[in-house]
């Protein structure tokens, strides 16, 4: 297709005001962390690294950081087992309900978190807390599950449906048995895609908070939660601003590699 | 049962095979001798590839027996069975090079490093891709493909090797080099070939016998020859070449006989001289001429009331003289030996599409 001259610059513009408007304030929050004026006047007269040290000394946001990566970890790993189990079920086998099966599954992704949110806190309060099973990290995770599963299956999927039925049997034709057609075909060839998977799962489950808010129990801080319960407290801001630049980095490095690998790995497809 | 010299590669019994209500493979028999070329010829959805399935151990029959070499295999694993496949679309595994697949069989079998990458070595000579296996599936064409996939099932030497429409995913040049590759290979590795085809030529000129499918049973087992010029249902005389069949009044009036007749299209002369003693002779008129090139298509409406396709070599004729034949009466004639009777009575069947496909 070509274009006028004009119009090709004018859509240039548009994505540049676009990504323009997505990226500056990221940019700004950035550059702020490193502002050493504490109502961070701009353009930054003067640079320190203040805040990066008294973060890096708060207790708070370093347990809050740690809670996070618990969290993120225990729901990529839920997401890695289910996700890639139901793929297997719905790619392999015809049954009763897969469609709707198919469907469920990747549901929660679209629901509202508040909703997801809502549910889960009834759940474990009215009906798994008189069984022992409190809300706590526990709850969390499950919590985050909901939605990983979403990423993880989709993926899996995907490649399931491009890499063709058939190499699972090109390989027991040639004499392999069940085990050693997972070990040398189905789990190399399903292996980056798992962990595209995984990395967007644990980037979606790192900057949750609404179903957070709902599922964490007493003492359970994430660092979004962390982050929006100092919001407003004036002292805390520069500290805020360092945080919010490490998150920034912290989701952009997975999502970053999760779309190289699956690019590669498309790339050399039969 | 001991397998003897005369034991053949795979025998089938009261083969069956359903899915749900259809069913696909409704009782085959047959047998294919060792070291034969054998294809399975049918329509799409006429039972050859589910067979070729359950002789490699993909579906477990419904009923009946697989039989390799006399031994029973019918409930057995692919991976306990001493047969190969060349898929329809290769499956080859994306993720290694070419070697690593062709290398794949020995490595299960856990056949030392050295002597597999020296039989993958080989194999991939074999079929002439040597020095390219260090690429990656993706990075080769679809006849090289092909090869591959070919060198994969041939390096662990397998007592039969089956091919699911090998050649269908190919271009007409390479699949006519394929097809006469594949046969130079299978002589020189003198293992059992069995190959799925829908497509009647490439069974005629590659196979030493030929099966022809439909729907799940067989219709005709022979040679080429055989199921070409001596076929034994109407069904085989449209789908192995064109289908020029004489019956009822037809019949009576040319041939002055009852039943169908199968008469190939190069048997028969376009305005020869007066029949001798051995021909039959009929009178017509042409409806349509095709042009291709080497040869001419004639389509003639008999005044008997059938139509007759004839087929005539370009030896003197060029486009602009056939096209101007359209319409004019013709008298047909062929040897009465080449009016082949066809026992089953017309039952019709969907060919109408490989009718108009001899047209071309």
């Amino acid at each position: 297709m070509t274009l006028s001259r004009s119009a090709r610059w004018l859509l240039r513009g548009a994505m540049a005001l676009g990504l323009a408007f997505i990226y500056l304030p990221l940019a700004v929050v950035l550059i702020n962390s490193f502002n050493a004026d504490r109502t961070f006047a701009w353009p930054p007269a003067h640079w320190t690294m203040q805040w990066w040290a008294r973060a890096g000394d708060n207790a708070g946001a370093r347990e809050a950081l740690w809670m996070s990566v618990k969290a993120g970890l225990g729901a990529t790993a839920i997401a890695l087992l289910l996700g890639s189990l139901v793929a297997f079920a719905v790619q392999r086998y015809r049954f009763f309900g897969r469609g709707a099966v198919s469907l469920l599954v990747v549901l929660p992704i679209a629901l509202p978190g508040i909703v997801t949110g809502i549910a889960l806190d009834t759940a474990f309060r009215s009906v798994l807390a008189p069984l022992g099973i409190g809300k706590g990290l526990f709850s969390v995770i499950v919590g985050h599950a909901t939605f990983c599963v979403v990423v993880v299956y989709n993926n899996v999927l995907a490649r399931l449906r491009r890499s063709g039925g058939n190499l699972q049997e090109a390989s027991a034709d040639l004499g392999a048995d069940g085990w050693q057609t997972f070990r040398y075909v189905t789990f190399p060839v399903l292996r980056s895609a798992l962990l595209a998977g995984a990395l967007l799962a644990f980037g979606l489950s790192f900057d949750e908070i609404i179903v957070t808010t709902f599922t964490a129990g007493p003492g359970v801080q994430t660092l979004p939660i962390w982050i929006f319960s100092n919001l407003f407290r004036p002292n805390q801001a520069p500290v805020i601003n360092v945080v919010a630049a490490v998150l920034i980095v912290a989701s952009v490095v997975p999502i970053y590699l999760a779309q190289r690998i699956s690019d590669t790995a498309t790339g050399g497809r039969l | 049962m001991s397998a003897g010299p005369a034991t053949p590669a795979v025998a089938l019994r009261g083969l069956r095979k359903s899915f749900g209500a259809v069913e696909a493979v409704a009782g085959v028999d047959l047998e294919i001798a060792d070291g034969e070329f054998f294809a399975m010829l049918g329509p799409s959805g006429s039972g050859k590839t589910t067979v070729l399935r359950m002789i490699a151990g993909f579906e477990p029959p419904t009923a009946g027996t697989v039989l390799l070499s006399g031994r029973d295999v019918t409930r057995l694993a692919p991976f306990e069975r001493d047969v190969n496949t060349v898929f329809q679309d290769y499956a080859l595994f994306p993720h290694l090079t070419v070697r690593q697949n062709v290398e794949y069989g020995l490595r299960v079998r856990k056949v030392g490093r050295a002597e597999r990458r020296a039989r993958a070595d080989e194999a991939l000579r074999d079929v002439r891709l040597d020095g390219l296996g260090d690429r990656r599936p993706a990075a080769l064409s679809g006849g090289q493909r092909q090869r591959v996939a070919l060198a994969r099932a041939l390096v662990v030497r397998p007592k039969v090797l089956l091919l699911d429409e090998p050649l269908g995913a190919l271009d007409l040049k390479l699949r006519e080099q394929m097809q006469v590759e594949l046969k130079a290979l299978q002589r020189e590795v003198g293992i059992t070939f069995v190959f799925v085809t829908h497509d009647q030529e490439e069974a005629l000129t590659m196979s030493d016998r030929v099966a022809v499918f439909t729907e799940g049973r067989i219709a005709q087992v022979g040679t080429p020859a055989e199921v070409y010029e001596r076929p034994a249902t109407p069904f085989v005389a449209g789908f192995v070449g064109t289908s020029n069949l004489l019956s009822g009044d037809a019949a009576r009036v040319v041939l002055g006989r009852d039943g169908t007749f199968s008469v190939r299209p190069e048997k028969i002369r376009l305005d020869g001289p007066a029949a001798s003693a051995e021909e039959t002779a009929a009178a017509g008129r042409i409806a349509e001429v095709v042009y291709a090139g080497a040869t001419t298509r004639f389509v003639v409406d008999l005044d008997a009331g059938a139509r007759l396709v004839v087929m005539q070599q370009n030896l003197t004729t060029s486009s602009a003289d056939v096209a101007a034949l359209r319409g004019t009466p013709v008298r047909l004639a062929w040897r009465t030996e080449h009016a082949v009777a066809v026992p089953d009575p017309v039952v019709p069947t969907p060919r109408d599409k490989e009718s108009a496909h001899a047209y071309r």
